[in-house]
């Protein structure tokens, strides 16, 4: 038999005795409960919460960071533009920086997420070829004013790659590798050899 | 309806419930004309929370579309995601990794454990409950959506499903917790119904309260533990077996009378289904890739990912009912039409035959039992 018939509790309220046994059974519920708040280890579920804070899992994610290998004026970011155009909720704006001769350069001029339209989904994450732009854990943002405190710049955004291993060890340690296996491959390219 | 005859000369009253009201579970509207306190007539009023959803999906990549998915139903975002995600797989004939499927089922049933503890809990509320049965829901709810955090890396938008797969493998860990909470849920069911099922209160105002004819369920094309409860067998698990339900045993609920303490009732009994389903996925899952190297290429740039030339339905048995992302393809990278049946809204429909003649407070109850969430009902 795939399916199975609920079965009805002593019928209908109206055709027995209402004794009020029921609900002494559910208050014997609740006063386990409120007496085990007191007694046992891990029941109560609430934290004190600017004193007190739960730990936060390593994939959390909230929004968007640059990240850089030495110094910030030099971000891994290249502002090929990718996660700009795959961001669903189109928060991100990137103008390419350019010389004096306007010739575009690898990296970004103005690099700007508006968090107050971010939706912290992580596709920017997913989709960069570079390895540049990752999700923070930083949450406590609150700010005054929604049109520009909640818009970050390019330079609250990069954080060094060390700040990146605090937040996310393994993850940051993969990525590490996989640069620099590309960056060995890279330098024993045959080109350079000639 | 007539009027009814009584000592007292009453008067019709229009009264509008909502849009901000704490029991109509969001920004809903009723616009309810009493009797005394008799419903006489009651029109919802949606669209509140309108977000274009289906014309932002039209002129997005496939793939962008899949956090907005999140936000629809925002109770269950996991088998939101689960739907959409069958449905471009359908439509470009994707397949799925072996662990992947069965990651997505744990997922999926873990929703449907959340979605029915989180609904008994509101509509005690509606009822008068104040908080006592819905913070116990939340507690409850407060372990599985832990352990999205710890997979997905969001508590509730998790934007975890990928086409042909899932965007993370389950760690150990992860699987070690789903496997305490799998093993804890029962008893928490138990206490659950010791302070519920056999309630004196809860069986007088639910009992006989709001009920469903099976004809009139099937007519509106009511779908869920709603068409369930009215004693119709159709679960789109058991009828489509979609990914790889069939491998699984489980029983479907069904209800005899279809009232509000049935529609509570058939809840219950579905969680532990889902219990058992959880208990022989963990069991049987296998090792291997979550996401496969085609489909994590496919993953890093949406915008290359083009499905051929058709169009394709794909539904599901979403906690709430059947959901179901209709797909049109022309071929590019952003679908042509993209259209979402969701379970909440085609349910909602019968709400005024469902109240007449019951009072107020009732019409607020058979609102909570319909289990809507505001999210999907406007999109």
């Amino acid at each position: 038999m795939s399916f199975l018939y609920a079965k009805r509790y002593p019928l209908y309220a109206k055709e027995q005795l209402m004794l009020g046994l029921g609900i002494a059974k559910g208050m014997i519920v609740t006063l386990k409960q409120f007496i085990e708040s007191y007694t046992k280890k891990g029941s109560i579920f609430t934290v004190q919460y600017p004193e007190e804070r739960k730990p936060i899992a390593e994939a959390f994610r909230n929004f968007p960071i640059l990240v850089y290998d030495e110094t910030p004026e030099d971000p891994r970011c290249v502002a090929c533009d990718i996660c700009a155009k795959e961001c669903p909720p189109k928060c991100i704006t990137i103008v390419r920086d350019r010389d004096e001769q306007g010739r575009g350069l690898q990296k970004p001029k103005l690099f700007d997420i508006d968090v107050s339209v971010c939706m912290s989904c992580g596709i920017c994450e997913e989709v960069c070829p570079f390895d540049a732009i990752y999700m923070d854990k930083e949450f406590e943002l609150s700010a005054y004013n929604r049109m520009h405190s909640l818009n970050f710049h390019q330079e609250q955004l990069l954080r060094p790659n060390s700040y990146f291993h605090k937040i996310r060890p393994t993850d940051a340690a993969q990525i590490d590798a996989k640069r620099k296996e590309k960056e060995k491959a890279k330098n024993t390219q045959p080109g350079t050899t000639a | 309806m007539e009027r009814q005859e009584t000592a007292l000369d009453t008067q019709m009253l229009e009264v509008n419930i909502g849009p901000q009201h704490p029991s109509t579970h969001g920004v809903f509207r009723m616009n309810v004309t009493l009797d005394g306190e008799t419903v006489v007539r009651l029109k919802p009023a949606m669209g509140y929370l309108h977000r274009n959803h289906e014309k932002i999906a039209e002129g997005a990549s496939y793939l962008a579309s899949m956090p907005f998915t999140d936000r629809l139903d925002y109770i269950c975002s996991m088998t939101n995601n689960l739907a959409y995600a069958i449905a471009v797989e359908k439509l470009a004939g994707i397949p799925v990794t072996e662990r992947a499927q069965y990651i997505r089922i744990i997922m999926a049933e873990l929703t449907r454990l959340i979605n029915h503890t989180l609904l008994v809990g509101f509509l005690l509320n509606d009822l008068g409950a104040f908080f006592t049965p819905t913070l116990y829901a939340f507690r409850e709810r407060e372990k599985i959506l832990d352990v999205f955090e710890a997979v997905s890396g969001a508590r509730m938008m998790c934007n975890y499903m990928r086409f042909g797969g899932v965007k993370a493998d389950l760690t150990p860990e992860s699987l070690i917790k789903i496997k305490e909470i799998v093993a804890n849920y029962p008893r928490f069911l138990d206490e659950f119904e010791k302070l519920l099922t056999e309630n004196e209160i809860l069986m007088s105002r639910c009992q006989r309260v709001g009920i469903l004819s099976k004809a009139l369920a099937v007519n509106a094309s009511v779908t869920g533990p709603m068409l369930r409860a009215t004693g119709v067998d159709y679960d789109i698990r058991k009828v489509d077996g979609y990914s790889i339900y069939p491998r699984f045993k489980f029983r479907v609920p069904l209800g005899t009378v279809g009232d509000v303490y049935d529609r509570y009732y058939i809840r219950i009994l579905e969680m532990r289904e889902s219990i058992k389903i959880l208990e022989q996925a963990i069991k049987e899952m296998p090792a291997g890739e979550a996401l496969d190297k085609k489909a994590q290429a496919m993953a890093k740039s949406p915008r290359t990912f083009r499905p051929p030339k058709g169009d394709t339905y794909g539904r599901i048995e979403s906690p709430k009912g059947e959901l179901g992302f209709y797909l049109v393809s022309d071929g590019s990278s952003n679908p042509y039409r993209y259209h979402v049946r969701p379970p909440s809204f085609v349910n909602l429909t019968i709400l005024e035959d469902m109240c007449l003649g019951h009072k107020v407070a009732d019409a607020i109850i058979i609102l909570g039992s319909i289990d809507i969430v505001l999210g999907e009902v406007d999109r």
